[in-house]
C-alpha cells in the first residue's frame, strides 16, 4: 500500500431506503462500454439472470424493547486490504491495486469461481455471457464520460442514490471528511475476524425517537371518579 | 455449495488416479496398473477444465505458483505426470527403475492431492471445508483408491477400513466444527448489536449465479453419510478379505462411495455470503431447508 491511500465506500444504513438505485446505476455505468459490460442471459425471457456488482438485502430487526425494524443493506465488495479473493487466484488475474482497489484482469480470467468462494462477501459474480468473474471497482476502469464534470467522479452507485446514502473516499487518511464521518458515526467494517481487513464501512442506523411518555389524564372528578361525579349531577347524592 | 458434476468428476478420479501413480512408483507395477493411474490422473484433469467458464485459458493457472493452491495443483500434476513417465517405461521395458524419478514422482502426487485439498481447506468463508479433515481426506482417498488398484490386499483392506474410520470422524468433528463457528446473520451484517436480524427480502427476484453457486444448502444426511462410510472402505475391504479375488467389485464399491462422500463434501458445506441471503450455516437437523425464492436453483 503506498501513501496509504485506501479507497473505500462507505454505506449509510440509516439513509438507505432500499430503492435498488445503486444496482441499477452500476448495471447502467458499466454497460457504457462493450469490454465492462456485465452480461444478461435470458434478460427478456422467462428465466432472467445477470452479473450485478453490488445489491441489496432487507433485514428485519427484531428487539425486545420496541417495535421491529425495517432495514435496507446495500452489499458490495469491501476492499479488502488483505482480500481472499486474490491469493487464490492462479492466474493472477484477481490483483490488489496500489490505491486499495481489488481489481480483475478479465483477459486472464479462467471463469473457475474460486476467487467468489474465497469472499466472505459474496461480493464476485460470474458473467454469464462473457464468462469472466465481475466485481466492483470502484468505476476507476470506466473511460471518462467528456459530459461529466471532471471533479465528479464519483462511482455510479454514489452518484445515483438518492438520499445520499453512499459515500466514496480515502479512509487511509485520517483526517479526510471521509474518516471523520466514520469516526463520528461509530462505522463499522464487516466480518472482521476472518482477517480480510475490509476497507468499506457502514454507519449503523441511528436510534429511533421513543413516543413521548404521556402522563396518564388526570381525574375529570377527584374523589371517586366519573360515576360519582354523574351521580352527583343526577342529584342521586 | 453447487456439487458440480465436473468437480466430484475430478476431485474423485484424479485422486484414484494420483494416489495409483505414487503406489506403482514406490514399487515394481503392471503395465495395467500404469495405464490406469495415468487414465484416471489425466480424466480427472479434463474434466476439471469442463468446470472453467473459459478452458482455453487453462495455461494461465501456472503463474502464481507462490500463492495460489489451484497454481500449485497444475504444476503438481503436470510434474508427477512427467516425472513417473521413465518409471512408467521402465517398468514396461522390464529394466530398471530409476529410484530417484520414482521418489520424486512419488512426492509430487502427494503434493498434488494435498494441493487438491487445500483449495477447499483454505477457504475460511467455508467453514466446513476449512477444518483438518479436508486435507487429511483427500489423500486418505487416493491412498485407499490406489491401493485397490496398486496393491489389492491386506494393506489396501486396511487403508479402507481406515479411510472410512476417518470419513465418519470427519462427520462428527466437522460438524462440532461449524456449530463452533456460531455466525449468524446479525453477526456478518453487524446488526446483531440491534436486536435479532432475519432476512426480510432477498436482494433480487429470480436466482442468481451466486444463488446457485454458493449460497446453497442441502439437510445434513445421515443415511448418505452411512452408505459413503460403508461403501468407502468398509465394503471393499469386506470384498478383499472374503472373496480376494473380486477386486474390480471393491472398486466399484469404493468409488461409488467416493462418489457420495465427495457429492456431500460440496453439498454439506455452507459459504458465510449465504447467511447474508439468510440461509445458515448449519442446518436444524432433519428439518428439510426452505430455501427463499430467489436461492431456488
Amino acid at each position: 500500500m503506498t501513501g496509504g491511500r485506501k479507497l473505500a465506500l462507505v454505506i449509510d444504513l440509516d439513509a438507505c431506503v432500499g430503492c435498488h438505485a445503486c444496482t441499477v446505476a452500476c448495471k447502467g455505468w458499466h454497460a457504457l462500454s462493450p469490454a465492462t459490460t456485465l452480461g444478461d442471459r435470458d434478460s427478456h425471457g422467462a428465466a432472467p439472470e445477470g452479473a450485478f456488482l453490488t445489491r441489496v438485502h432487507c433485514y428485519e430487526i427484531e428487539n425486545e424493547t420496541g417495535p421491529a425494524q425495517i432495514l435496507s443493506f446495500p452489499r458490495v465488495c469491501q476492499h479488502c486490504e488483505d482480500p481472499p479473493c486474490v491469493p487464490v487466484c492462479p492466474t493472477g488475474a484477481s490483483h490488489l491495486r496500489l490505491d486499495g482497489v481489488v481489481a480483475i484482469d478479465d483477459a486472464r480470467c479462467l471463469g473457475c469461481g474460486l476467487c467468489a468462494w474465497a469472499c466472505p462477501y459474496g461480493a464476485r459474480e460470474l458473467d454469464p455471457v462473457a464468462g469472466v468473474m465481475r466485481k466492483c471497482t470502484l468505476c476507476l476502469d470506466l473511460p471518462q464520460d467528456p459530459s461529466r464534470p471532471e471533479d465528479d467522479s464519483a462511482p455510479a452507485c454514489v452518484r445515483a442514490c438518492p438520499t445520499g446514502a453512499r459515500h466514496v473516499g480515502d479512509l487511509g487518511d485520517p483526517h479526510s471528511p471521509l474518516s471523520r464521518l466514520v469516526a463520528e458515526r461509530g462505522g463499522f467494517a464487516l466480518l472482521p475476524e476472518l482477517g480480510t481487513r475490509p476497507a468499506g464501512r457502514y454507519l449503523p442506523p441511528r436510534p429511533k425517537d421513543a413516543a413521548p411518555a404521556v402522563p396518564p389524564l388526570s381525574p375529570i372528578a377527584p374523589g371517586q371518579g366519573v360515576r360519582a361525579w354523574i351521580d352527583r349531577l343526577a342529584g342521586r347524592r | 455449495m453447487r456439487p458440480a458434476p465436473s468437480l466430484l468428476l475430478f476431485t474423485v478420479l484424479s485422486g484414484i488416479g494420483f494416489g495409483t501413480l505414487a503406489l506403482a512408483a514406490l514399487a515394481r507395477a503392471s503395465p495395467s496398473v500404469w495405464a490406469a493411474g495415468y487414465a484416471l490422473a489425466l480424466a480427472g484433469l479434463v474434466a476439471s477444465t469442463f468446470h472453467l467458464a473459459h478452458p482455453l485459458r487453462a495455461r494461465f493457472a501456472f503463474r502464481r505458483l507462490r500463492t495460489s493452491w489451484l497454481s500449485r495443483e497444475a504444476w503438481g500434476a503436470v510434474a508427477a505426470l512427467a516425472l513417473l513417465m521413465p518409471v512408467a517405461l521402465a517398468d514396461l521395458a522390464g529394466g530398471p527403475r530409476p529410484i530417484f524419478w520414482g521418489m520424486a514422482g512419488g512426492l509430487a502426487c502427494l503434493g498434488t492431492v494435498i494441493s487438491t485439498a487445500m483449495i477447499y481447506g483454505q477457504l475460511r468463508a467455508v467453514p466446513r471445508w476449512h477444518h483438518w479433515s479436508t486435507p487429511a481426506l483427500f489423500p486418505g482417498f487416493a491412498a485407499a483408491g490406489g491401493a485397490l488398484i496398486a496393491m489389492p490386499g491386506p494393506w489396501a483392506a486396511a487403508l479402507c477400513v481406515a479411510l472410512s474410520a476417518g470419513l465418519a470422524a470427519s462427520f462428527v468433528s466437522g460438524d462440532r466444527h461449524v456449530a463452533r463457528c456460531a455466525l449468524t446473520t446479525g453477526r456478518v451484517t453487524g446488526l446483531a448489536r440491534f436486536g435479532r436480524v432475519r432476512s426480510f427480502e432477498p436482494p433480487s427476484t429470480g436466482p442468481t449465479w451466486l444463488t446457485r453457486e454458493i449460497v446453497t444448502g442441502r439437510p445434513r444426511s445421515r443415511v448418505l453419510r452411512g452408505l459413503a462410510v460403508l461403501l468407502a472402505g468398509v465394503a471393499p475391504a469386506a470384498v478383499l478379505i472374503l472373496a480376494p479375488g473380486a477386486v474390480p467389485l471393491a472398486g466399484a464399491l469404493h468409488l461409488a462411495g467416493a462418489f457420495v462422500a465427495r457429492w456431500l463434501f460440496f453439498a454439506e458445506a455452507r459459504h458465510v455470503a449465504g447467511l447474508f441471503h439468510g440461509v445458515p450455516l448449519a442446518p436444524a437437523p432433519k428439518a428439510a431447508l426452505k430455501p427463499a425464492p430467489a436461492a431456488r436453483g
